[in-house]
């Protein structure tokens, strides 16, 4: 057995004495800088911790605020080269977005209905669907249009569409060329990496405002503040797919004297168009998790209903709207997925088929037509149904839900909050927050060098010296608590559901739907129902976090797990494993690499949770960004909390990244491939795609 | 094989399609006529700031501006920030319901030396309460907490996690006026203040301080639909005298009262539009507008459907708003 | 080793005439930051690894010269990181060479414009890669045709060329196929093909069977040979297996660790390797199937017998063995009608013998 064990260590290039050794010694040292750190926080506890008040400013905030200003003043003004060019822009996709508006979803005076209803619209999706996706994903596509209508928001699910297919559309424009450029120059790379991490970890609340400003209100200012966040993951991965093309076919091709011209569109882009879908499909996800975020300056779509029901304290209305998106991210995410195949497919058809197909599509066109036909003219084809109404009763049964989680359940699970903030975080925050700034400063130095190394440490300094420097390292230091605390939370949650998920199709099977559901719905939606559990608080907001974390996580380790090869288990069980040994000796050690980007995930993604964690009670720095969004004396101090969290967010995915390079050199494969998709998907905190789990 | 069965199934349905076409003869759509109205109204862009209240009034105005004077309402959810700086380019035309907002006020109103893109459109007719609430049971409990100078006696009643030792007094929305954290230094009060971060948290928390009978205080303010449903009960802070909140960090006096005023854009007023006259004219009570807020939240009804409810209740009102458009109904 | 003085020189020179398929001259890769600068300085003289933990530079081709006649097929040998990769490489600068000369048919390729070198891989040289290099998403007529596609040939007329070599390949009836649907030695004969297509001058291959079973690799050698018989191209052969280069090479030249270590004719490398490296690398040849009689045959003696059969020097041991051994005398060795050598009976059983009995030694008995 033993034998087994030490196997996959028997591959490393050190022997595993050494290996053990040294590995001990980063654990001992670890252990002996919080040892000290807790002994140095017990007499000065308190001492030199820059708390600030919250309402207070300070010469930094003042500075950015002019600059934010100014920014705003020439937005106005208008004299700048820029902010023309800003604004035509937005008046070009304004145009874009009514037009389309005015076919699908807003009438136009004086015709009382839309030029093209339900009807029409979901043949039309159903012939784009049928001849990108094939035609199994049209038991997907038209049961969730059909959904859309009878949950009650057809129109807002459409201008969601709408806003979400325009980002993406540009997304692709500007990304795709932009990850090719990258995945050709190594100087492109190092540049455009730091911006798309900072696009990535940057609250979008931060810049709500001065994009409501530069590009007026309206779909445009939505849809750019969608293409912030959603453009850096179709770059990322579109360079990912350009960088791993098969060298072998590279030289071949390059040996017979093709043009850089050639090789783009004959090889490159052929090859790597998989990839490149796979990065529009991640760019669609992270687009449609900005709709409710984007509401906040009237981006239309669902967004609006979930804010609605949040102003009026109605958990069904948000919860169902909620739903609506769910569908809307499943339903985008496979058929993209399923596009993705077939077009390899159906390159591949043979003649007899294609003329099938063309026979097929032709008779869904002049059926689309029909249906345009009558859905233009036809009341009943125009307008959707008003019943059967699946939304009421859900948002009924939901409320219904609210009331009792409130009269039965919240004095318990509010005592469970008052335990473990007061016995775990409080004690954890004391230390992080109220020793001295130089001594948490250093402490996280040290650690930053022993689990990550020199360059580790370096981006440690810089970025704790940019909080420093911001004036906000109480909060900051509150917010990093919150962030570590919470993340423990999630890994401990993805080891446990992800292994036993990886160790059962059943289970997977059963969990799964749900990890997609709790990946897409937006985080706004269960702000009440964790409201009534919790009440306002850094807790709530950790749950928050959690809640929207913790799905990636688990299916990491899950398909770590499910990694593992299968001989290697085999030989285990082979020697007499146990159960116990065999997940705790065989699995986990062995899909380590998971584990590791489960952990930088989770980091990352409760992290984009902070500004949400503002809104529930936590106050810190998430509270800082939304009193910069919604009080306009404080949109520097907002600006420089924003970039506290980029800084943080930079600092932490360094110390994780290193450490785990750093604990994995000469992993099996499928850590080498984790650490891979680690490399892509870096900073990058949107849902990820259902399809890669 | 597969695609010949898909091809069947669409040349199926589109040949029902055709049937259904040549069959149903009626409910062809039909192009609506121009509404009575006296001028040619035209796009009213309303913005609508994220309460309840707000709501009331925004769907209201809106509703009678679309039905009576025939214009095209374009509701926009945003904040107040936003829908200020909306006044400038146009795409808003009207802030119904104004909080004070000296910051904004001074950016924005010639008046107060800003950039005169925005101008008073006279009060709303509701007075805007602000000031520290406790649930109705604790006035039933403790009836002498109302009084600020009690709260010291009743701290370590609101002690929660987040406040160690103190008492935890609860702020809402950072978007809303708020002097509280000067309140507890300047009154020497043991509390400490703990944000929420938004009106959907202090909600949640007052309505389960009352399910659930816990200790709790915090900044509120009327009108407020929420009131209806929970009573909430206002503590009394030492007297608001003019000028005794001039310096935000020494107050130490209750808030101010807010008459609640309309703000609109400069080329809004200027316009003549009719709908520029009926905002100016829109004047209803806290009752009113109340009844409304109600009608959204706690009965679910579509804001247009609430704003429709009330218009045909109080045809009296709409009536008086409706002068100088040319327009009666 | 008696016969030392007999040992032809090696040359780096191609056997004929000056109008050479391919010439190289001190040819240099150094990899690594700043490596131009490191060629004339002493470091350049410094062994690979001393080099690496000097400067980071690693040495990939260290100062190799030689010369290809047309029709040649020309073997480079050596272990996997010999360089040899590396050189074939840098002959038409998929590899930019660091320093030194290369020419192809007269043209100097190293300080070819883009559009020349463009040129160059489009008409006269082709390459076959180790791993295939096909493209998933083309059938196979569409991969043979992509180096007349980036001439821009008209779509119809490549395809018939194509179509033509895919024939010449052994690979009729698979036009349609994917490589995916192919075995591995269907996809190099894909391979072959595509780079025939071009009718280029020269053709590289590097490594091309090394990924392939045994059986198909002699199939896929013999498939070679014979092309190289009816169209004669000029052919660069990198391998590292010393049968391939024995069967195929003309000339073989062996690489250690970027440098040049041998150059010459099969019977040469074996029969007088130059170190202990080459030595190594040939201690499992069968001696008799390489060398000719040149290598066993002694200085003729005046009580010689004159009633041997006559052969030519370069006819192979294993060739020669059943004639000599059935006659009663001696074999004389004949070159221009002149009497060079012996071969006795005993020389070449001594040879065969010797490698049925103790194949690990040398070889050749003192």
């Amino acid at each position: 057995m033993t034998a087994v064990v030490t196997a996959p260590r028997a591959a490393r290039h050190r022997p595993a004495v050494v290996e053990m050794v040294i590995e001990h010694a980063r654990l001992w040292a670890l252990f002996l800088v919080v040892v000290v750190w807790v002994a140095i926080w017990a007499v000065t506890q308190g001492q030199d911790t820059l708390a600030l008040s919250a309402s207070a400013i300070t010469d930094t905030h003042r500075q950015l605020q002019d600059a934010s200003n100014w920014v705003e003043d020439a937005a106005s003004s208008g004299s700048s080269v820029w902010v023309n060019a800003a604004n035509n822009f937005a008046d070009w996709i304004n145009s874009v977005f009514e037009w389309l508006q005015h076919i699908f979803t807003v009438p136009e005076f004086p015709r009382p209905l839309p030029q093209i209803g339900w009807l029409g619209t979901i043949a039309l999706a159903a012939l784009v669907t049928f001849a990108v996706a094939g035609w199994r994903s049209l038991l997907l596509v038209v049961p969730s249009f059909l959904a859309f209508g009878f949950l009650g928001y057809w129109t807002d699910s459409i201008d969601l569409l709408l806003v979400t297919g325009i980002a993406v559309v540009i997304a692709a424009a500007v990304g795709i060329p932009l990850g090719l450029w990258m995945g050709h120059s190594k100087v492109v790379t190092a540049i455009v990496t730091p911006v798309l991490d900072f696009m990535q970890t940057m609250p979008s609340f931060v810049y709500l405002l001065p994009i409501s400003i530069l590009f007026g209100i309206g779909a445009a200012a939505a849809i750019i503040v969608t293409l912030i966040y959603a453009t850096p993951p179709v770059v990322r991965i579109t360079a990912h797919g350009i960088r791993t093309l098969p060298a072998g076919v590279m030289e071949a091709t390059a040996s017979m004297g093709q043009s850089r011209r050639q090789r783009l569109t004959k090889v490159e882009l052929p090859l790597a168009k998989r990839t490149i879908i796979v990065g529009i499909n991640q760019t669609m996800m992270a687009a449609l998790s900005m709709a409710t975020i984007a509401a906040f300056i009237d981006g239309p779509g669902l967004g609006q209903p979930v804010l609605d029901g949040l102003k009026r304290g109605q958990l069904g209305t948000s919860f169902v709207a909620g739903i609506a998106i769910v569908i809307m991210a499943i339903m985008l995410d496979r058929t993209t997925t399923a596009a993705s195949v077939r077009s390899e497919q159906a390159s591949r058809a043979d003649q007899a088929h294609t003329a099938l197909r063309r026979g097929a599509l032709g008779a869904g066109a002049i059926g689309t037509l029909v249906a345009l036909y009558l859905s233009h003219n036809y009341v009943w084809a125009n307008e959707f149904p008003s019943s059967p109404d699946l939304g009421t009763p859900i948002r009924n049964k939901v409320d219904d839900f609210g009331q009792w989680l409130l009269t039965d359940v919240s004095s318990l699970t509010t005592s469970i909050e008052t335990t473990f903030t007061e016995k775990f975080l409080n004690p954890v925050q004391s230390l992080i927050a109220e020793s001295p700034w130089y001594v948490t400063a250093a402490a996280f130095a040290l650690i930053a060098v022993i689990v990550g190394g020199m360059r580790a440490f370096l981006f440690t300094v810089v970025c704790l010296a940019g909080i420093y420097y911001l004036d906000l390292w109480n909060f900051a230091m509150i917010t990093l608590t919150s962030v570590l605390v919470a993340t423990a939370i999630v890994v401990l949650l993805a080891v446990v559901v992800g292994v036993w998920m990886g160790r059962s199709r059943v289970v997977d099977r059963i969990i799964r739907p749900f990890l997609d559901a709790g990946q897409t719905m937006p985080p706004f939606v269960f702000l009440i129902p964790i409201f009534i559990l919790f009440g306002p608080n850094r807790f709530t907001a950790m749950v928050a976090g959690i809640i929207y974390a913790a799905p990636v996580a688990i299916k990491l380790v899950a398909d770590g797990i499910r990694g593992v090869s299968t001989e290697t288990v085999e030989a285990a069980e082979s020697s007499g494993t146990n159960k116990w040994q065999m997940i705790t000796k065989v699995q986990l050690p062995m899909s380590r690499g998971s584990l590791l980007l489960a952990t930088n995930q989770g980091l990352l993604y409760v992290l984009s949770m902070v500004v949400i964690g503002g809104m529930a009670g936590a106050g810190a720095l998430g509270f800082d960004i939304v009193h910069g969004f919604r009080n306009s004396s404080y949109v520097g101090r907002g600006l420089a909390a924003g970039i506290s969290v980029v800084l943080l967010g930079i600092m932490l995915d360094r110390i994780t990244t290193y450490g785990a390079e750093r604990a994995q050199r000469s992993q099996d494969s499928s850590g080498r491939t984790a650490a891979r998709w680690r490399k892509v998907l870096r900073l990058s905190p949107a849902p990820q795609g259902l399809a890669h789990g | 094989m597969r695609v010949k069965r898909t091809q069947a199934v669409l040349a199926a349905v589109a040949a029902a399609m055709a049937l259904t076409l040549s069959a149903c003869g009626g409910g062809s759509i039909q192009n609506a006529k121009q509404p009575a109205g006296s001028k040619d109204c035209g796009d009213l862009n309303m913005a609508v700031n994220p309460w309840v209240g707000y709501e009331a009034n925004a769907y209201v105005v809106g509703y009678i501006a679309q039905t009576k004077l025939g214009c095209t309402v374009n509701y926009k959810d945003l904040d107040e920030q936003v829908s200020w700086k909306g006044f400038g380019n146009g795409t808003v035309d009207v802030v119904i319901e104004n909080w004070g907002h000296p910051e904004l006020q001074k950016k924005y109103m010639a008046s107060k030396g800003g950039d005169g893109t925005a101008v008073d459109a006279g009060l709303t007719g509701n007075d805007g309460v602000i000031g520290w609430y406790v649930p109705p049971w604790m006035k039933d409990k403790y009836p002498d907490i109302t009084d600020w100078h009690n709260l010291n006696k009743y701290a370590s009643l609101f002690k929660t996690p987040e406040s160690g030792d103190l008492g935890t007094f609860y702020d809402g929305d950072p978007g809303f006026v708020t002097n509280d954290e000067a309140l507890v230094k300047n009154l020497n009060l043991n509390y400490k203040v703990v944000f929420t971060g938004s009106e959907t948290a202090l909600i949640e928390a007052f309505r389960k301080a009352e399910e659930n009978k816990t200790p709790m205080i915090g900044y509120f303010y009327e009108p407020q639909w929420f009131l209806a449903e929970v009573p909430l009960v206002k503590v009394n802070l030492p007297k608001y005298t003019p000028g005794c909140d001039s310096d935000p960090t020494k107050v130490a006096c209750d808030y101010p009262p807010y008459p609640l005023n309309k703000v609109v854009s400069k080329d809004f007023a200027d316009s003549g539009s009719p709908a520029y006259t009926l905002v100016k004219n829109f004047n209803w009570n806290n009752d009113d507008q109340n009844l409304v807020a109600k009608y959204i939240a706690q009965d679910q009804m579509d804001p247009e459907e609430a704003a429709k409810k009330w218009v045909d209740a109080n045809q009296d009102k709409v009536n008086a708003w409706l002068k100088g458009t040319g327009v009666t109904s | 080793m008696t016969q030392t003085e007999n040992r032809p020189q090696a040359e780096n020179a191609a056997p004929e005439g000056t109008d050479l398929a391919l010439r190289v001259e001190s040819l240099w890769k150094i990899f690594g930051p700043r490596a131009d600068k490191i060629i004339g300085t002493p470091d350049a003289d410094l062994s690979r690894a001393d080099l690496k933990r000097k400067t980071g530079c690693v040495v990939g081709v260290r100062d190799v010269s030689f010369e290809v006649a047309p029709g040649e097929v020309f073997v480079v040998m050596g272990l996997s990181g010999s360089g040899k990769s590396t050189l074939v490489r840098c002959l038409t600068r998929l590899i930019e060479p660091t320093a030194g000369k290369v020419e192809v048919g007269g043209v100097d390729v190293s300080n070819a414009s883009e559009s020349q070198l463009r040129d160059l891989r489009r008409h006269h040289v082709s390459m076959v890669f180790q791993h295939f290099g096909l493209l998933p998403h083309r059938q196979v007529i569409d991969n043979v045709a992509y180096g007349l596609e980036v001439r821009g040939m008209g779509r119809k007329e490549r395809r018939a060329k194509a179509e033509e070599v895919v024939g010449l390949v052994g690979l009729d009836g698979y036009e349609r196929s994917y490589p995916d649907q192919l075995s591995g030695g269907m996809q190099q004969r894909v391979g072959l093909a595509r780079a025939l297509a071009g009718d280029p001058d020269i053709l590289l291959f590097d490594e091309p069977f090394s990924a392939l079973d045994p059986l198909i690799r002699r199939d896929m050698q013999n498939e070679v040979i014979r092309l190289h018989h009816e169209l004669g191209k000029t052919m660069v052969f990198i391998t590292h297996d010393l049968q391939e280069a024995l069967k195929l090479g003309d000339r073989i030249l062996i690489m250690r660790d970027g440098a040049l270590v041998q150059l010459g004719t099969p019977d040469e490398v074996v029969a007088a390797p130059a170190d202990d490296y080459v030595r190594d690398f040939t201690s499992e040849v069968p001696r008799s199937h390489v060398l000719t009689l040149r290598w066993v045959m002694r200085e003729p003696r005046d009580d010689d017998s004159l009633e041997g059969p006559v052969m030519s020097p370069d006819t192979i041991v294993r060739q020669a063995a059943r004639a000599a051994l059935a006659s009663d005398h001696p074999v004389r060795v004949m070159e221009e009608g002149r009497l060079i050598g012996i071969v006795d009976d005993d020389a070449i059983l001594r040879m065969v013998v010797a490698e049925t009995d103790a194949p690990d030694e040398d070889g050749v008995p003192a």
